[in-house]
């Protein structure tokens, strides 16, 4: 099919559709808070990039995005590592419970974060893991796991099984098969499951905000500050917003070919 | 799951550290839930049995626990339905929009895919930015035009903003999951539809639809499921208010159990809030491994 103007301009409007509150996000953050309140302008009177420079000195805002991408990565690795056998199992095997146990892991990628985040500060609390960041990477791993077994069964299944079967004649040990053979195979496949896990732990706020007070505080929780007694910092909050879509858009470029399999989570 | 799986119960082993995970972070905590939903304490910890009465309030539509439940369930709803008719028929349109080779692909599935790994409080400060009638760009224009909105004051403003920011949020998943299928659909279909003379709407109601039709049931799951337990994003809009009518099932729950420390409502709310994400999941899992069985037969 030739892409025909109409669908040009229809793809022109829905990109404009998205980008302009961005674009009012940026634009209120080279502003000075004055400038914001004085009068709506489409670009800044007084570029400043003085609410740039508040958050790249003070030392609680580099805490709290460490924090954040440090919870993340570990959130990627343990669900990814944790989903991988489980993926294989799923894929080549049945024995006693599967089915409901698929259901079980499904039934917790679509459970409410607000259910779990009471429950979460009990548990947490009580094993002493509370405002570190193992808490957080821990509490979104209820999602994660089952999403990331969810992904590489789909991608796994698309491997034919006498591929293994061809190694184990060939007298492969299985962790060996697994390592040497299996995984890169699949590479694709655990790209996208990482970068699902990344995206999904990277923009929940509830649980990582309900389970930090000080020291493992994220962005968000970093972010409400500029809700302050003395009215809103609307340039400070402008600012670190733009810093928040930083990660994620190095992200996206990075896994961009792979970005239409990756959607149908290898199941098309 | 495909089925020319052997049967082997040692695949137990490797579905071990899942069960740990998940039993950690999914029962233990449901455990405490449940714990709180048949009890009732006068504080200083000490707790008494309370049988269903939570349950019994939760459902009578007198009590104000069951008002607040019945009225944030049914707003949800409303949500979730308005939603998907716009999700869905609108990102099946942009799938259908995306260039279809060149650099322009690149470009643009990374542009459109910006949205969704932008933090759910960002995306609520950026509409807050947006729509506000001081600073915003939209809400001081619709003023300008003399159309009274107002976010923080107007439940009709609210509610037109919570929709549209999902919108602009989650469309483009949709959007990006019907492209995955679209690209699965092989070129000589479209020659041999082009050397009928097939109109484009025949090419799309007999070539892409089908298609499509896996990838649109992943998607109304995750959109529904997603829009049903939205909490950041209303939150830092407009708190759950004018009022009470953008306080959608995870802002009620939040203010009950964290907020009012109301244990035994909110442990109950908990519960029947999670039943019925597991029977709406429990449906669409049955109805794709019918699916895939028959696609297999």
């Amino acid at each position: 099919m030739q892409s025909s103007a109409a669908n040009r301009v229809g793809m022109a409007l829905y990109i404009l559709f998205l980008m302009v509150p961005i674009y009012w996000l940026i634009n209120l953050s080279f502003k000075t808070n004055p400038d914001i309140l004085a009068s709506l302008s489409f670009w800044p009177q007084h570029p400043t990039l003085e609410n740039y420079q508040k958050i790249f000195i003070d030392p609680d805002w580099h805490a709290s995005f460490l924090n954040s991408i440090s919870y993340v990565l570990i959130n990627t690795v343990i669900s990814v590592a944790v989903a991988l056998p489980a993926a294989y199992a799923f894929s080549r095997y049945r024995f006693v419970g599967d089915k409901p146990l698929f259901f079980w892991l499904l039934s917790n990628l679509m459970a409410p974060p607000a259910v779990y985040a009471m429950p979460f500060f009990n548990l947490y609390s009580a094993v002493g893991l509370f405002d570190s960041i193992w808490a957080v990477a821990l509490a979104h791993c209820l999602f994660n796991v089952p999403l990331a077994v969810w992904i590489l069964e789909g991608f796994i299944s698309g491997v034919p099984r006498e591929i293994d079967e061809t190694a184990m004649i060939d007298g492969y040990s299985f962790p060996r098969f697994f390592i040497k053979i299996f995984l890169p195979l699949i590479a694709n496949g655990i790209g996208v499951a990482a970068f699902f896990c990344f995206m999904f732990s990277w923009v929940e706020q509830l649980l990582a905000t309900t389970l930090t007070t000080v020291d493992a505080k994220p962005i968000a929780g970093m972010m409400s500050r500029a809700y302050s007694a003395a009215g809103l910092d609307w340039g400070l909050l402008s600012a670190a917003g733009v810093l928040t879509m930083i990660p994620g858009a190095i992200v996206i470029w990075f896994v961009r070919n792979h970005i239409a399999k990756g959607f149908a989570l290898g199941r098309v | 799951m495909t089925d020319n799986r052997v049967w082997d119960n040692r695949a137990w082993f490797f579905v071990l550290p899942v069960m740990v995970f998940v039993l950690f972070s999914s029962l233990l905590p449901m455990m405490t839930v449940v714990n709180y939903s048949v009890q009732d304490t006068m504080g200083q910890n000490n707790f008494f049995w309370n049988g269903a009465g939570w349950f019994a309030n939760l459902l009578d539509s007198s009590t104000e626990a069951g008002q607040r439940f019945q009225g944030a369930l049914l707003r949800n709803l409303i949500f979730s339905f308005v939603i998907l008719a716009i999700e869905v028929p609108l990102g099946i349109a942009v799938s259908l929009c995306i260039p279809k080779r060149g650099w322009q692909v690149g470009a643009v599935l990374v542009v459109i895919a910006l949205p969704l790994l932008i933090p759910y409080n960002v995306v609520g400060v950026i509409w807050q930015l947006f729509t506000r009638t001081d600073v915003g760009l939209l809400g001081a224009s619709l003023n300008a035009l003399h159309i009274p909105f107002d976010t923080r004051q107007d439940a009709t403003s609210a509610w037109f903003t919570i929709v549209i920011m999902d919108v602009w949020h989650w469309s483009s998943m949709v959007a990006l999951l019907c492209y995955a299928g679209l690209k699965a659909i092989p070129d000589a279909y479209y020659q041999a539809a082009r050397i009928d003379g097939a109109s484009r709407w025949a090419v799309f109601a007999n070539i892409e639809f089908p298609k499509l039709r896996k990838v649109l049931v992943i998607g109304m799951l995750l959109r529904f499921m997603g829009s049903f337990m939205i909490y950041t994003e209303p939150f830092v809009v407009t708190g759950g208010g004018p009022g009470e009518s953008t306080s959608f099932l995870s802002i009620d729950l939040v203010k009950t159990a964290l907020g009012q420390v109301d244990l035994g409502n909110g442990a109950a709310m908990s519960l029947v809030y999670n039943l019925i994400t597991l029977t709406v999941c429990w449906i669409f899992f049955t109805y794709t491994t019918h699916a895939d069985q028959r696609k297999d037969a």
